[in-house]
């Protein structure tokens, strides 16, 4: 079936459009193949707004005499209303706009047919691989290697083919390993921290089952990790209790008599449609319209949304203690090691790595930790905070991640090249977006259907030198410290600028960065060149007082 | 000084909040005004300052195997947890604190011992340099419809009201007096503020002593008068700020609330903030929460939603935005009290201001307004702040409550006020300290009585000293004749960790986008206002501004008591991106060796002495 075949009606004039804060317009609304588009045609001066049918969470249809109003709302959060003369018309927009919202090829996603003139096709795509990590991380060469091993997506169907593997272990362990791991997600090299050399691995569950199962070449493999005078520590992202049901069911952890050189610590953490039901109900509470102080305290703290920013920071934490103060290796996995996992590796990485705090190497990250670690984007970013569909795979483990990246940069406000514009525009691309960059599950599917051929890069286009500008901090001073946030709740609020975004509260703090950056900037021209002396001095000051509160910290 | 048993102990332990850090031995010290710890580790000592006045309370542990325990919770939410070597020493301590955290005379106030250096004539300065009757004459008073009134002049119609009140035009003694009669306390309706704008007026008082059938015919022309006062509106409102429900009790004691079927065109309002006592609860169980060693997430939000605290600051909120769109949007004048007008109706009266005159959100402006609406209206400080050892009933963070407004308010807009967090922190710190007499005593008379001003030092010269600290970079004046209309939605109502864990930096940003944006901006607002300055100086050879140059020299670390008069050159020049300013001063006396020279401020400001 055609795409355009599903739209009814394509056209209908005199369209009244209600946006928060915003007076009401008349104009005219068009549906195509991927896009709502209304124009508001009353003055010479035409205003439109284009909304990618994908970003559509939810639609509500309510007749009000001849007319009828529907409602949409975004992935985004946005809500937005339209009056639409006429029943039948508005019957069919509503149809078209569910049909088409919810389309599950990817080959017939927008990203496929957006084509904007300065763009081609041809340049590069992504801003980085394994190799190239590699290559980069001098500490590597000596005792680790690259692995084609899954080149054929045959070994991991959801890894890259490309991994980075202890130098000893060969390419065969590794097929053993995989094999006694959930999805055949083999312990790989996620980090290599540049101060000690030592390492942050992930993998999935090993598949010890009922009856202790073991696997010499997955305890060979992470033997090959550290030294044998050395200590590891296994971070299960699982309560003990859960990791013991887990056996029943196939999986498992790794036991002390196998893996005498690993220490397992266990972090409960909640995952899947727990944290869906979390945004669902904190979106919830950010609309209620009630007074009612003491109802919104308790919606917040019922949605439990702080309660999992609060696990993945502590756990992050807990990872860089290892790594960082006490000078071990550590091997983060829950059970499939594609969701929380990935977190809180990357969350780690962002504390320890300086280098991932610009927004190159931050987008870096991403696409390393994330898209090519087979973050299954698709599934889990089906819908968002507003869907009345019954729930399959989604969880907005993205978001959570975004969610604690902007604690960290509230917290260290010069420590991160990038701003909080950033943030909200990798949380709105997530879920729909121009681009193929978030497009499917894992590397193997993207192949499988000409994403990089076929589309453009999102992070290649985020880094053009115009674009990138509304991206920065103009507060920026890079710290070569691990930047350690704070766990204590109070430390920890709502992230205002992504749950209130589409509210009066935004533009008040929109003045506010506005304010920032003509500060910057004026500065910027009156010191002229003796500004890095300046910066210099300020930053020794921001060092001291690091390094006076980081024992305050409390997560072991 | 004859309280204090023992001076100093040795090898006192100042436990932490966080159990794993090992907390090192110090010592401690007692004087007449302060506690101090101090630790020395290696080369580091680490000095902890503590203020007599500023110890809430004073808790003997149980005994552990460690030692003796002694838990100093202070007003500015700091806790302190010593532990000491000897029973003996702990209980030495206890005695003597417990004598001196809580004086039982005025004189023994800080405030009664302190001078910052000053002569008497800077301290005359001091004490005028907020008047309230400059206020009145900015809002455009005397005018057709309002006028200064001295009738209160010897405080006999309210003791606790100021000697000059804002009444409306033309009403008669008789209605005054007769007012003061029907309302609790004597506090009567006056004027609180006049909106140019729309000539609508926020007006006080305290609740009516209606009874159940009582009424009086001054205190409804007294209401006919100020409703006369705005031709833009043909009511009034009359709010009163406690729950319906409290007001009701009132009525049964001989007091309570307008009948609206005998005042004329008024609209009677219950706002529904509670009462001292209730407020005072509130904040204990918010600081349990505070104090919580690890609290989960939950646990921290279940503490926050059962303290009710954030519910009370909404609540005081919403009263005053509802002063706020009554005078601006509906063009109506609006009365407001609540039992005594002293606690919510400072709190609703000040904040309503804020939202609708941008003066009050500029430094000044805000000690304006706290002269004003509480001091001068005689909120009570001495008994609310628990300053001397006085019944502790009476002790309410009612003005803490109105800091926080303001600062909830500048996380909404964090552009419109002229200074910053610290700002409202430091006031709030200086409540209590006692070191200033500015919020000693509980209304105008006895501060009088007190001879506070020939006794102690006002406390806004020694904050517009220092206001580089407390100015907000992204304020913008650009914006200033804006209404503020702040949404008072629950989810805009957060917690003021700032505040209430001041003392835990562990839990702050642990970089300052505050103090980042100030270090950036600070020299150019310096040369920006010094250039104006001194071109001010040279337009009036011989003349200078007395305040501003001591300011400099106070700035130099040089002595500022002996006068100085500028005359001749002062030249400024702008050389290599930095602006320099040369002052040349004539001293009456002739300068002394230390004086004389070239002084470079470290702002790049250099001042030559000659």
């Amino acid at each position: 079936m055609e795409l355009s075949e599903h739209i009814k009606t394509a056209n209908v004039e005199d369209v009244t459009l209600r946006r928060p804060f915003h007076p009401a317009l008349r104009g005219t609304l068009c549906v195509t193949s991927h896009h709502l588009l209304f124009s508001d045609r009353k003055d010479e001066a035409s205003w439109q707004l284009l909304i990618l049918l994908k970003n559509i969470d939810a639609i509500e249809k309510r007749a009000v005499g001849s007319s009828g109003t529907i409602t949409i709302k975004c992935k985004d959060l946005l809500v937005l209303q339209l009056e639409i003369p006429g029943m039948e018309e508005c019957l069919n927009i509503a149809s078209s706009i569910e049909a088409l919202s919810s389309l599950e090829s990817v080959t017939e996603m927008y990203p496929f047919f957006y084509r904007p003139s300065h763009l081609t096709l041809n340049g590069p795509w992504g801003l980085s691989s394994t190799e190239q990590y590699y290559k980069q991380t001098e500490r590597l060469w000596d005792r680790w290697r690259v692995s084609t091993v899954n080149s054929d997506y045959s070994v991991c169907p959801s890894y890259p083919s490309a991994v980075i593997v202890p130098r000893e272990v060969d390419d065969d362990k590794l097929i053993h390993s995989a094999r006694f791991r959930q999805g055949g997600r083999f312990p790989v090299l996620s980090y290599c921290h540049h101060r000690n050399g030592m390492v942050i691995m992930r993998s999935s569950q090993p598949l010890t089952g009922a009856n202790k199962k073991r696997c010499k070449e997955d305890e060979l493999l992470l033997q090959a990790v550290i030294d044998g005078s050395e200590l590891g520590y296994i971070i299960d992202l699982r309560s003990a209790q859960q990791a013991q049901q887990a056996r029943m069911t196939g999986g498992g952890f790794e036991s002390k008599s196998f893996y005498s050189h690993w220490k397992r610590i266990h972090r409960h953490h909640e995952r899947g449609k727990v944290v869906q039901e979390s945004l669902i109900k904190l979106v919830e509470a950010c609309s209620d319209p009630s007074h009612s102080v003491d109802r919104w305290l308790s919606k917040l703290e019922n949605s439990k949304w702080l309660s999992h920013v609060h696990s993945a920071l502590s756990t992050a934490g807990l990872v860089v203690e290892c790594v960082e103060r006490d000078g071990h290796s550590v091997l983060v996995h829950g059970s499939e090691g594609t969701d929380n996992t990935l977190l809180v590796s990357s969350l780690a990485q962002l504390i320890l790595d300086p280098a991932s705090r610009t927004v190159t190497g931050f987008l870096c990250l991403l696409e390393r930790e994330w898209i090519q670690a087979g973050h299954p984007f698709q599934q889990r970013c089906a819908h968002s905070a507003y869907s009345h569909a019954r729930l399959k795979q989604e969880c907005p483990i993205f978001l959570l991640l975004l969610d604690c990246v902007w604690q960290v940069w509230r917290q260290f406000p010069l420590a991160l090249e990038f701003s909080e514009a950033l943030l909200l525009r990798l949380a709105q691309e997530v879920y729909a977006s121009n681009y193929g960059t978030f497009l499917c599950n894992s590397e193997q599917e993207r192949c499988a259907a000409g994403v990089k051929e076929n589309t453009h890069c999102l992070f290649q286009s985020l880094l053009r030198p115009d674009i990138e500008e509304q991206y920065l901090n103009p507060l920026y001073e890079p710290t070569d410290l691990a930047i350690w946030p704070s766990v204590h709740p109070q430390s920890l609020q709502l992230w205002t600028g992504l749950f209130l975004r589409w509210t009066e509260y935004a533009q008040n703090m929109e003045e506010a960065r506005e304010e920032v950056w003509s500060i910057v900037k004026e500065h910027h021209e009156q010191a002229g060149p003796d500004r890095t002396n300046n910066t210099l001095s300020t930053h020794c000051d921001t060092l001291t007082s690091f390094e006076n509160l980081m024992d305050e910290l409390t997560i072991l | 000084m004859e309280h204090i048993i023992t001076p100093k102990v040795e090898y006192v332990k100042l436990l932490n909040r966080y159990p794993e850090k090992k907390s090192v031995l110090g010592t401690l010290y007692l004087t007449a005004t302060h506690l101090i710890y101090v630790e020395q580790t290696n080369n580091t000592r680490k000095e902890t300052w503590v203020l007599h006045h500023h110890i809430m309370s004073v808790e003997k542990l149980p005994l552990t195997a460690s030692g003796c325990p002694l838990l100093i919770r202070c007003k500015t939410f700091q806790l302190l947890h010593l532990l000491f070597q000897r029973e003996r020493d702990c209980q030495d301590v206890y005695q003597s604190l417990l004598r001196l955290f809580q004086p039982v005379k005025e004189e023994e106030l800080y405030a009664f011992l302190y001078n910052p250096h000053q002569n008497e004539e800077d301290r005359r300065q001091g004490w005028e340099f907020i008047n309230v009757a400059n206020d009145f004459s900015r809002m455009g008073l005397s005018n057709d419809y309002w006028e200064i009134s001295h009738l209160n002049k010897n405080y006999e119609i309210c003791s606790t009201y100021p000697s000059i009140l804002g009444l409306p035009k033309n009403v008669s003694v008789a209605t005054v007096t007769g007012s003061a009669k029907f309302r609790s306390r004597g506090r009567l309706p006056v004027l609180s503020y006049f909106h140019k704008d729309t000539k609508a007026a926020i007006c006080r008082c305290s609740q009516p002593l209606s009874g159940l059938t009582s009424r009086c015919v001054e205190d409804e022309q007294m209401l006919q008068a100020i409703s006369q006062a705005n031709s833009n509106c043909p009511f009034i409102y009359v709010v009163d700020t406690r729950p319906k429900l409290n007001a009701m009790a009132n009525r049964a004691a001989g007091k309570g609330y307008e009948n609206e079927d005998n005042y004329s065109n008024i609209r009677f309002q219950f706002q529904g903030i509670e009462n001292i006592h209730v407020m005072r609860n509130s904040l204990q169980k918010l600081l349990e929460v505070c104090s919580m060693k690890s609290p989960s997430m939950s646990d921290y939000l279940t503490g926050l939603e059962n303290s009710g605290w954030l519910r009370h600051i909404k609540s005081v909120m919403d009263a005053g935005v509802f002063l706020a769109k009554a005078v601006c949007e509906e063009r109506a004048s609006v009365l407001v009290h609540c039992s005594d007008g002293w606690d919510r109706t400072a709190q609703v009266c000040s904040l309503s201001c804020i939202l609708l005159d941008p003066y009050y959100r500029t430094i000044k402006g805000l000690m304006v307004l706290i002269e004003k609406e509480w001091i001068s209206f005689g909120h009570k400080f001495s008994h609310r702040c628990g300053h001397l050892d006085t019944d502790p009933k009476e002790v309410s963070p009612v003005f803490t409550q109105f800091l926080e407004c303001v600062w909830q308010l500048s996380e909404q807009f964090p552009c419109v006020f002229e200074f910053n967090e610290r700002y409202l922190i430091e006031i709030h710190n200086q409540v209590y300290a006692c070191q200033y007499g500015n919020f000693i005593g509980n209304c105008q008379k006895e501060r009088l009585e007190m001879r506070l001003h020939e006794k102690t030092f006002s406390l806004w010269p020694h904050l517009l000293k220092n206001q580089h600290l407390y100015r907000n970079p992204l304020y913008r004046r650009s914006l200033e004749c804006t209404v503020l209309r702040p949404s008072t939605l629950p989810l805009h109502f957060k917690f003021w960790c700032g505040m209430y864990n001041y003392y835990d930096r562990g839990m702050h940003p642990k970089q300052s986008v505050l103090d980042q944006l100030l270090s950036l901006t600070q020299k150019q607002v310096e040369g920006e206002r010094t250039m104006t300055e001194l071109q001010r100086v040279r337009g009036v050879v011989g003349v200078v501004d007395f305040v501003r140059v001591e300011r400099y020299l106070t700035d130099m670390t040089l002595s500022p008591s002996h006068p100085f008069t500028a005359a001749g050159c002062c030249r400024w020049k702008r050389a290599s991106q930095t602006l320099r300013f040369q002052i040349t001063l004539l001293e009456l006396n002739p300068p002394s060796s230390k004086s004389r020279g070239i002084h470079f401020l470290p702002n790049g400001i250099s001042i030559t002495l000659s």
